[in-house]
Formats: structure tokens, sequence, C-alpha cells
């Protein structure tokens, strides 16, 4: 099955990993990601002005794609538009909840954009989870040649794909879908008190020493529960979990590193795939010794 | 045919905009119209002196009273022709009010353009009124309380004292419902089981009450003054009459459970005492978790019993009886905390409901201590209260003043204890209860003003960390502490809900019980001879519901006390000569007012008049025009459509 596709900025640059695991899984589910041709900034952070409107153009505009590539019969799925990035995810759901439950909006922005096609606000917007949990955790087991057993892994899932509730795609007060999903990949599931406490965003740009104290609360947590390593499904939580254990480090001298993956990378190893798909040159936290030593990579 | 239409000023309300001399002109101009008159305010003494020797003066034999709404002075009016010798009605009221000079303010001559349309439909339908009769019915002293906690025992014993016949139906085995199982109650911290205990003792010692424990209503069918009721009494397995509440049963029993009076946090056998304040004060098995009836498995407890009162052949038992009205004291359950996830209740043991505490206090009182409390203490408030997440909107009223309670009660216990209440806003809204607040901040207990956002309980020392934002001086709040108590709302229990659906009550947002007139009928419904009082109908505290209950038995007394009450004549009836009998009335009918019966071999609808309360649905149901409602006959209505549309009549 052909998808539509919206990379966004990240995964074409810190979080490449992130994308190549994820086509590469989805090949073996039999899903193929048709890229957005000419996909532009999703329109990030959410607007704080109560005159927003201009804030909206950027995402709808990629939703004017999806419909293009709806015509041109380019996708098989007709109505959506595939996203990894959980701030993407948010950004263009958001938008495009706006201008579906007001008309008046949706006129204005189909105005102010004339030299495209109007949007019909037909298009829907799901994350790469959702997908999955459609396809059936049961199916991707089937599909497990390498199970992670043993492997104690702690799911964190920051705010973009929970709130605000008509947004997020699972209990804002208690997630589940990652841990399903893990095992069924057969890893041993640790529940993580802090697994939605903010990861500090953007505050990573200006002020890296917060973010690194909340990095430090969140990994501590999960490692006192026993974690080994941590998921995410957000190019910047993986960021500030990731690589700003280096922060971490000057000032708790006596914490001990943990590998931050994309959820992806892990279904990539338990499907048993090649190391190029699995990108782990990108992560700062080196967790090929971990997976060695759980017998799981070469 | 004299038709007198009186005007009414409502003192400036209506003739600011409504043009009252032209309206007065347009209604001389309509046929039969012998008098027109206004008046400044027609509701008032004189002008309705006025209206009584005008009806005598000038004969009138109809009256239109163009004012307000008639649900405001309908009965008033009907009251007042009454008096001058007339049916009450022949009175039309045109509503010139609240359906035309308020809303239309802005445009005054069209406003009294459709005011003369108003008056004008009143005229109409007053010609096609006939003198209908109030008709009276029989009704006896004979009253259903369903639910025997503080509501149900205060009503059945004002209404035991008062010489009616009582049937008291609790679905547990003692009554003394939430109340017994409290503490103390808020701002006087009597001990709620001491002020409790001698009103259930009350109870079976009244004549007039039939007290029926461990027994849940089955159906109630019927209508006022003729409420037939079937209750089902679930086998106790314990003769009351003859148990002793020796104790030799509990002791010999094999079987450890949790025990729900306690909320969870002790044990008890499967023969069991419900509390140590019962009322009846008699023991009873509980057949789910003994180890088995049928076949007798173990028969311990029957071995030891002296006084010979367990029978283990008990059978469900049905009782039918017939009552003339109903009182719904049917209570409220807690918030299940388990729904809020974020506060993590029933992952840590160190997390409770207040109610868990209460019942931790009271034991302690008696001397056992099921658990330590510790020295750092937080209440979380409004749990299930104004939270649209969890689907409750409503504030459940009790929560503040409770905690404001047991905050004080813990600090008071030990002062070097820290107790915190993180609140939303805190409402001590009755009579001494802000002074009460006052008093817990004094004793020392800290109210911090922030809904806690994230609590954990830490795996290793099992302490629960909270984060809360202060919002009065915007400082983020990250403390440990050893026991957090939930300050859970209130829900409509299942109860409630139940009886709602046998009963056909109305409910309000949040499932409970509606009042008929939240102002000036609180503890009626509109089925007629059904009254609601405590929890039942909405959050409240002790006093309140004392209070409602006291007013559901005077309201219940106010029907029955003169052996006949009026019946409203306004009902649908049954032209049988067009009625084919094809039921789709009777399908329609909220009430169950309509029978489909055999009449000379052909088939032909029924209406019980008693039963009926006139909505009209039939009329409109009917096919072909045979039910018909009277004062609102399809003549009539006709006749006001065509005088609204202009047409001559």
């Amino acid at each position: 099955m052909r998808i539509a596709y919206y990379p966004g900025c990240t995964l074409k640059t810190t979080a490449k990993n992130f994308e190549t695991s994820a086509i590469a899984i989805a090949q073996q589910l039999g899903v193929e990601f048709v890229e957005l041709p000419r996909w532009t900034c999703c329109g990030t952070v959410f607007s704080l002005t109560s005159d927003d409107l201009i804030h909206h153009v950027a995402p709808i505009r990629n939703l004017i794609r999806v419909q293009e590539m709806v015509k041109r019969k380019q996708v098989d799925d007709e109505k959506r538009i595939l996203t990894l990035c959980s701030m993407c995810f948010n950004t263009l759901k958001r938008s495009n909840l706006r201008v579906k439950e007001n008309i008046e909006d949706l006129k204005k922005i189909n105005n102010l954009m004339y030299l495209e096609e109007d949007y019909c606000a037909e298009i829907e917007v799901i994350h790469l989870l959702q997908l999955l949990k459609e396809i059936g955790f049961d199916k991707i087991k089937a599909k497990v040649k390498n199970p992670l057993n043993n492997l104690k892994v702690a799911p964190y899932y920051g705010c973009m794909i929970l709130r605000p509730l008509e947004v997020g795609i699972d209990d804002p007060e208690d997630p589940t879908i990652q841990r399903d999903l893990l095992e069924a990949l057969g890893a041993e599931v640790i529940d993580n008190p802090y697994k939605k406490v903010c990861c500090g965003s953007y505050q990573t740009v200006n002020n890296k020493e917060k973010v690194a104290e909340l990095a430090f609360d969140i990994l501590t947590h999960a490692q006192r529960e026993g974690a080994e390593a941590i998921t995410t499904c957000c190019p910047l939580c993986s960021f500030n979990l990731d690589f700003r254990q280096k922060e971490v480090l000057k000032k708790h001298p006596d914490f001990k590193q943990i590998p931050v993956f994309y959820i992806t990378q892990l279904i990539a190893v338990a499907f048993g795939l090649d190391n190029k798909t699995l990108g782990f040159d990108q992560n700062y936290v080196d967790p090929k010794l971990l997976l060695k030593n759980k017998g799981l990579i070469k | 045919m004299k038709i007198g239409v009186y005007v009414c000023h409502c003192g400036g309300n209506i003739s600011e905009v409504v043009d009252i001399k032209k309206v007065m002109e347009f209604a001389e101009q309509q046929g039969d119209v012998a008098l027109v008159k206004d008046h400044a305010h027609m509701c008032s003494d004189v002008a309705r002196k006025m209206l009584v020797d005008d009806i005598k003066e000038y004969g009138l034999d109809k009256v239109v009273i163009a004012a307000c709404s008639p649900q405001f002075h309908g009965r008033t009016f009907m009251g007042t022709v009454e008096k001058a010798g007339l049916s009450p009605y022949v009175m039309e009221m045109a509503n010139i009010r609240e359906q035309c000079s308020w809303p239309h303010y802005y445009q005054p001559e069209l406003a009294t353009k459709k005011a003369k349309d108003i008056v004008k439909m009143a005229i109409v339908k007053a010609r096609l009124d006939e003198p209908l009769e109030k008709k009276t019915s029989p009704i006896g002293k004979r009253v259903l309380v369903i639910g025997a906690g503080i509501a149900g025992i205060q009503a059945a014993l004002d209404l035991g004292d008062a010489g009616f016949k009582v049937y008291l139906v609790e679905k547990e085995p003692s009554i003394g419902g939430k109340m017994a199982k409290l503490s103390r109650t808020f701002p006087t911290e009597d001990c709620a089981a001491c002020i409790l205990s001698p009103k259930m003792a009350d109870v079976p010692a009244n004549p007039n009450i039939e007290l029926l424990t461990n027994t849940e209503i089955e159906s109630i069918s019927g209508f006022l003054g003729n409420y037939d009721v079937v209750a089902v009494r679930k086998p106790r397995y314990v003769d009351i009459t003859k148990c002793t509440a020796c104790d030799k049963c509990a002791e010999a029993c094999p079987v450890v459970v949790p025990n729900e009076f306690d909320e969870g946090l002790s044990s008890r056998k499967a023969i069991y005492l419900p509390n140590p304040i019962a009322v009846p004060h008699a023991y009873v098995l509980d057949d789910k978790s003994c180890l088995g009836l049928f076949p007798l498995a173990c028969s311990k407890c029957y071995d030891v019993c002296d006084a010979g009162a367990i029978n283990y052949d008990e059978k469900p038992e049905r009782i039918n009886f017939t009552v003339d009205t109903i009182i719904v004291a049917t209570g409220y359950e807690i918030f299940d905390p388990r729904k809020k996830k974020v506060y993590e209740f029933a992952k840590s043991k160190n997390v409770l409901t207040a109610l868990d505490l209460e019942r931790l206090i009271s034991l302690e009182a008696e001397g056992t201590v099921l658990r330590p409390i510790g020295r750092r203490i937080a209440f979380i408030q409004c749990v299930g209260s104004r939270d649209e997440l969890v689907g409750n909107e409503y504030c459940s009223r009790i929560c503040c003043m409770y905690a404001t309670k047991l905050s004080q009660l813990l600090k008071r216990a030990d002062p070097k204890r820290d107790v915190y209440v993180f609140y939303v806003d805190l409402r001590a809204f009755g009579k001494g209860f802000e002074e009460y607040y006052k008093r817990a901040q004094r004793t020392g207990v800290k109210f911090i003003r922030g809904r806690v956002a994230e609590l954990h309980e830490d795996s290793h020392t099992h302490k629960v960390r909270l984060k809360v934002e202060d919002t009065l001086t915007r400082e983020i709040i990250e403390s440990e502490f050893d026991l957090v108590i939930l300050s859970v709302g209130l829900r409509p229990s299942e109860g409630t809900t139940k009886i709602a659906d046998t009963l056909r009550l109305i409910k309000s947002p949040g499932g409970w019980l509606q009042e008929a007139h939240p102002k000036f009928r609180p503890v009626d419904t509109l089925a007629d001879g059904v009254f609601i009082c405590g929890c039942a109908q909405g959050p409240k505290d002790i006093p309140d519901t004392v209070a409602q209950a006291s007013a559901a038995a005077a309201r219940a007394i106010r029907l029955m006390n003169k052996g006949e009450y009026e019946v409203d004549p306004i009902t649908a009836f049954v032209d049988e000569k067009l009625c084919s009998g094809c039921g789709i009335c009777a399908g329609v009918c909220p009430y169950e007012a309509i029978t489909i019966e055999l009449k000379d071999g052909k088939r032909i609808s029924r209406v019980n008049e008693v039963v009926c309360q006139g909505c009209g649905a039939c009329v409109a149901s009917c096919p072909s025009g045979a039910q018909q409602q009277r004062w609102f006959m399809t003549s009539q209505l006709h006749a006001m459509l065509s005088a609204a549309l202009g047409e001559e009549v």
C-alpha cells in the first residue's frame, strides 16, 4: 500500500536514522511511503497570538500537496497523510482540525493561497504509531525474527502525540501504545513514571541547562525502575534526551549514560534488518554495546 | 357568549413596549368580546377583585388575560375565575410579556402587532373552551421509601411519626448508608456513628415502619395513590429475630474476605455483622464468599449457633405491596479514582480516598490501627469533580469541607504532622463552614491553591512525590509525602440510576435525579406522588440531606393527608367512533396511561385519566384524530393557527 508521507525538516537532518528505520520496517509490513513533493515547513510551534490564521497557511499548503497526490493517483490511501515527527503531526493535525471545524477560516486560508487549488478539508493526518497499531501488533509480532528478550526498555511519550485531547492518539494521562508495541517485539517494558513529563522542547536552543535538568529527571527515573534503554517517537524529545546527556554529565558526573532509540530502530532490530537501516552512528549515546551484550546485533 | 379581555401593563414591563390602547381597541372589535379593560398589575389583589366583580356584573362566561406566561400566573387567574363561580378552564392567558414585550423591546410597533395576534389567538381559543370539572380521586396513607441512608431514615421516621404506613426498603443488610462510615461530621465534629445510631434504632422501634433490608426493588407500576411494588428480599441465611449477634459464627467461619464497610482496608468473615452499629443488629451470610451452600460445603457456623438462627435453605423472596406515594433516597457512590489515571490510585498503597481515611480515623478512635498515617500528608481536592476530562462537570459540594475536617483532625492528633490541602477553589458554603475553615488554618493545616499535576510513588522509598503549581505565588512545588488523600467527588449510585429508569424520572446533567422546579418544587418530581431527597437529587451534606428528607416527607403528607386529591381534567380522551384500536397511542405514551381494550368485539384505546399527564403525545400520534385532549382540542388549535395566520375565524 502506498501512503503519502510528510517528513519535515529534522527527518532529513538530525533524525535521518528515524526516517531510514521507519521506511525499512514499513516496507517489511507492505507499506510504501511516498514522499510529498515540494513539501514545506509544517509550521512548527503553536502560535500564541489570537489572530493566528497566517500561522496555518504553511500546514494547510502541505495538505493541499496531499490532495494533489491523491488526484494524480500517486498513493493508494486517498484520505491520509503520514508523519513520523510528533511535532509535525501535532501542527498539521491541529491546523487541519481548525479548518475542518471552521469553514470561515478555511475560506480565508484558501483565499490567501489563491494560486493553489482550494483545500477541501478531507485529508486526515496520522502518526506512524497509529498506522502500526492499525496494521496490528500481532502482525508485527509475526515478523519478529530477533525478539528483544531481556532488553529492559522504558518508552517515553512526550507531549505532542498526546495533547491536546482532540489531537492525541492515546490516553494523555496513561499512554500505552509504545508499551503494547514493545511487548509485541518481546522486550521487557519498564513503566517510567516520567514517561510524559516535558522534555524541555525548544528550550534546548537557548537554555541547555534547563533541558539537561529535565532530561536528568526523566532518564534517572527510568533507570531507577530498571530501564536499560529509552524509546521515543519524536526527533525533538530524542535530541533532548540523547544529545543533552553530554550536559547532564557535566552537572552530574555520576550519571550513567543510557541509549535513546527511535522506536522504529528497535523494531528494525527485532525484524533483523541490516545495520545501514538502523543508523546507530547518528545516536549520541552509542546503543551498539548494549545490543551486542544482549545478543541482538553482531 | 360574553368574553372579557383584560390587558395588563405589568408595571411597564409590557406597556413600555406594547401600545396597550391599540391592543384594547383591537380586542373590542373581536366577536363575542363584551368587555375590555386594562390594569397596571392584573395579578394584584385589587385587579383580581375587579375581575370577580366584572364576571358577576356583566355575566361574563369566558375570560382572556393578556399578561405574562401561564407558567407564571396561570394558576393565580384560574383560582380567581373559580372564585367568581366559573370553571377555571374558561380562562385563557395571552402571553404578551415573555413571548412579546421582553424579546421584542427594540421593535415596539411590531411587538404591538404581535400582541394583537396573541390576544386574538387567546380569544378564539376561549370561544371554544368548555367548562371542565376538577375530579378527585381517593388516596391512602402508604409510602414507599427507597434507600435507608440518613435521607431515607429521616423521611421514614417523619412519616411514621405522622401516622403514615412506611415501607423502608434497603438493598444492604443494614441501614445507615454512607454516614455510618464517617468519622466525624463538619463543622461541629460530632461523632457520626454516635448521632446516627439512635436514629437507626428508632426505625425498627416505630410501629408504622416496615423495614425491609437486604431487599431490592424489582418493579414499580401504577400511579399516584396506587403504585404496585414488587421487591425481592435476598436470602440472608440468618433469622434476624433469633440472632443474638454473639459472634460465635464469625469466629468459626474459615473464610476471610475484604470488609466493604472499611473500604476493603480490613477483613471480615463470610458470615459477619455488617457494621458495629448495624440495624437490624444481626449477622448475614455472604453466599458469594461462603465455601458453598448448594451443596453445603462447611456448616461450621451452623454448628456453633446456639440460637439456631442459621438457615442455609433460605431462597430469594418476592414481596408485593401497594403504596400511594414514593420517596426516592438512593444516594450516591464515590467517584472511582482509578478513572483519574494521573493520581495512580490502586498503583500506590500510599494513595487513599477520603472515605478510606474516614474509616482509618474511625477505627483508630475505636482502638484499631490498620496502618500508619505518617508525618507528611497531602489532600488533593476535586478528584472527579469539576473535571470535564472524566465527564463530571459539577462540583460535589462536600469535598472542601470534609478535607477541612479530616486535615485538622490529623493535625490535631499529632501537631508535628505537616498537612497540606491542594485545592482549586475552597468553597466553605454553609453555616459555620467559613469559621471552621479558619480554624483549620489556625490549627496549622496548609491550604495551597493549585491542582496537582503529577503524582508518582517512588518504587524504593514508597513515598509519594507531588508536583503542583501554587497559583497564588506562582511557584512550582515538588514535594514528598507519606500519604496522599484523594478528595473524591460523588456520583449517582447504581441504585439511583436504576430507580430513575424504573420510575421514568428525569435525570439532570451528571445523572442526578431532576427536581420538578429548582426553586419552588425542590423535592417533587414530574411523576405525581414521587419525591426525591438526599444525594440522589445532587451532592449535598448531611444537614441539607436531612432537611430535604423532611421536606419530601412533608410533601408526601400534603398529598395523602386529605384522603383524596384533585386530578387535573386536562387529559386525553378517545372518540370511540373514530378509534380503530391500532395502538400507536399506547406505544408513544410515556406514562403507560393507555391500554387497548376489547369493547363489543372491537379494539378500543382507553386512557386512564388518573395516570394521564396531558402531554399530548398520543393526540399527535393518532392517525384518525380519535385521541383528543381537553383544553387543547384539535379544533381549538386549528382556530388559533388560523387566527395567527390572519384568516377569518
